[in-house]
């Protein structure tokens, strides 16, 4: 069923259904690209700021630990104990200097290794492990983590290519760009959308459904799609950037696109305006930048909110989107405050952002029961995937596909990439 | 029964009328009314419990204002679209727990159950109302609202107001 065959076309412009559903595809999603040689966003060293700082999160189906060791080193561990596979870190976060399985009290350093097992030499002489028995060989694995400016990416697998190759040239400046000062954490949110998580993935390369999903954004003038922007892929069409400039149209533009009815109010007509007004922060005039990193995170600044948030698929079914709303360490008073009004824009309550959920959970529904039939993907053509200075487009979605296809070993002779 | 409003002990079914009213219009989809229960200066916050625990201040709604508030539901009428639902508040008894100025404090435990077209509902949210409530002219209003939220893994989205 999963194989070469299932794509209808080369340039992947027709994606069949089934592959939102099928437990085969979530299981070998899980080993050849969460577990595979991808890089996964794992979390903020500003989260484990001081030594013994931990946080739980995970990568793809894998718990993790995110903690600083003794030395200031982040690592990030699998959060299973080597004995019989319990969670051994429960807590969301705090501090600690060691992880110590609550079943039989196995106690792991930051590092993972296996410091000590409880009666490990019996009681009087009887029971306990075998001498032999190698506490060297029953760690926490130890997942390889590579940074951008304090943004922690880990992989589980061996033999993936250095972090910043995988990300290339345009990803990795957009992240320096986000972190380029310290970042303070303003907060978390999450969503459990009851969708396939590829559906979540192509919603966020999705540059056509934005100005026409999100009313909000056309009927208050926050972004339209007849401003200047485009999207921007790495050279494997995996990640992609999709990037805005604030005011770069013009009203009569604006009312031909989405007539009169579209554009008829703008953020003027807020009684607080705040709520959309967009402060530059930088030389460069983007306000909408939304980078997608293969296969879980996207790196958001809608206006003045930032964020990061994290694909966590739960199951063929459900997926939870973990969401880390960010500041700089050094924003002034009242532009953590713009920052936290601007927070109303994204996340499970967004008014930019709370319809992916509903369109993504009814994508899902009604594509369920024909596992024969395939979405179209053919806005800015089909064909050939690579960049745009357009915004109408949905070419990213396919550069997708294509990694996805690679990495699950379903690539058609001849297709795209 | 202690006595920690002074003053209030007469005013004690106003304010379970002001809890039952507030619950009853949002399931109504009745907002202007509902926003009829706020005072002319207030606020409404949703605050995932993961964040007021931890000392952060970002929540999924952050209305430091009326007029913050006032543009919330406008988007929600003109703007945002979401899961075709009704939604069912059920609100525990409120209890004084403190003063500060003219407003007193309380807090009340909620419930929210969202059922949808075809009649299935579930549990959407459990929290903790937050709130400093003042007297005007025309009875008892919300001057701050934080709503505190228990479920803060939110089900697909939050449109309408908890």
């Amino acid at each position: 069923m999963l194989n070469a065959g299932i794509w209808p076309t080369l340039d992947y412009s027709r994606v069949p259904y089934h592959l939102y559903h099928d437990p085969e595809a979530y299981r070998r999603e899980q080993e050849h690209i969460f577990r595979g040689p991808t890089w996964n966003f794992l979390g903020l060293e500003a989260e484990v700021p001081n030594p013994g700082d931990f946080r739980t999160t995970c990568l793809g189906d894998t718990p993790i630990i995110v903690n600083r060791d003794a030395n200031g080193r982040v690592c990030a561990l699998v959060n299973r104990c080597a004995h019989r596979g319990a969670m051994v870190r429960r807590e969301m976060s705090g501090n600690a200097s060691e992880h110590t399985c609550i079943y039989h009290q196995w106690c792991y350093g930051l590092d993972g290794r296996l410091s000590s097992i409880p009666f490990r030499r019996g009681i009087r002489g009887k029971g306990g492990m075998d001498p032999s028995f190698d506490m060297a060989a029953h760690g926490l694995r130890q997942l390889r983590v590579a940074a951008v400016n304090g943004a922690v990416f880990g992989t589980l697998a061996d033999d993936v290519e250095p972090l910043e190759d995988y990300l290339g040239a345009p990803v990795l400046a957009q992240l320096r760009r986000l972190f380029e000062r310290p970042v303070t954490i303003l907060g978390y949110n999450r969503q459990r959308i009851r969708a396939n998580w590829k559906l979540y993935a192509e919603n966020t390369r999705d540059n056509y459904h934005a100005s026409l999903l999100h009313e909000f954004l056309v009927t208050f003038g926050l972004d339209r799609s007849t401003q200047v922007g485009g999207v921007k892929m790495d050279a494997r069409h995996r990640h992609n950037i999709t990037w805005a400039e604030a005011e770069s149209d013009t009203a009569e533009l604006a009312q031909e696109a989405y007539g009169a009815a579209g554009v008829r109010s703008n953020y003027l007509s807020l009684k607080e305006p705040e709520l959309v007004r967009f402060r530059r922060e930088r030389a460069d005039p983007l306000n909408i930048a939304i980078t997608s990193v293969f296969p879980s995170a996207v790196f958001v600044q809608i206006s003045n909110s930032l964020a990061v948030r994290q694909i966590r698929p739960r199951g063929v079914n459900e997926v939870e989107i973990f969401q880390t709303m960010l500041g700089y360490a050094d924003d002034p008073p009242d532009l953590t405050v713009h920052r936290l009004r601007q927070a109303n824009l994204v996340g499970p309550a967004g008014l930019v952002s709370m319809e992916d959920g509903e369109a993504i959970e009814i994508a899902h529904r009604a594509s369920k029961p024909d596992g024969g039939g395939t979405t179209v993907i053919e806005l800015g053509g089909a064909g050939v995937i690579s960049d745009r200075d357009y915004r109408v487009t949905d070419v990213p979605l396919r550069g997708f596909w294509s990694y996805y296809a690679e990495l699950l070993g379903i690539e058609p002779a001849g297709a795209l990439r | 029964m202690k006595e920690v409003a002074p003053g209030w002990a007469s005013d004690r079914f106003a304010l379970y009328d002001l809890f039952a009213t507030y619950g009853a219009l949002i399931d109504a989809a009745e907002f202007d009314a509902w926003l009829a229960l706020f005072a002319a200066t207030c606020s409404y916050h949703i605050v995932p419990r993961e964040n007021y625990e931890r000392g952060l201040p970002a929540g999924l709604v952050y209305c430091d204002s009326r007029a913050m508030l006032e543009d919330r539901i406008r988007a929600l009428r003109e703007a945002n679209k979401y899961n075709i639902h009704t939604d069912r508040h059920l609100i525990g008894l409120p209890r004084f727990v403190g003063a500060e100025g003219d407003a007193r404090l309380v807090e009340a435990p909620f419930a929210v159950y969202q059922t949808d077209q075809e009649g299935e509902t579930r549990l959407f949210a459990t929290g903790l109302y937050r709130d400093s409530i003042v007297a005007e002219a025309d009875g008892l209003k919300f001057r701050d609202k934080l709503v505190l939220l228990d479920t803060f893994a939110v089900p697909s989205l939050l449109a309408t107001p908890l």
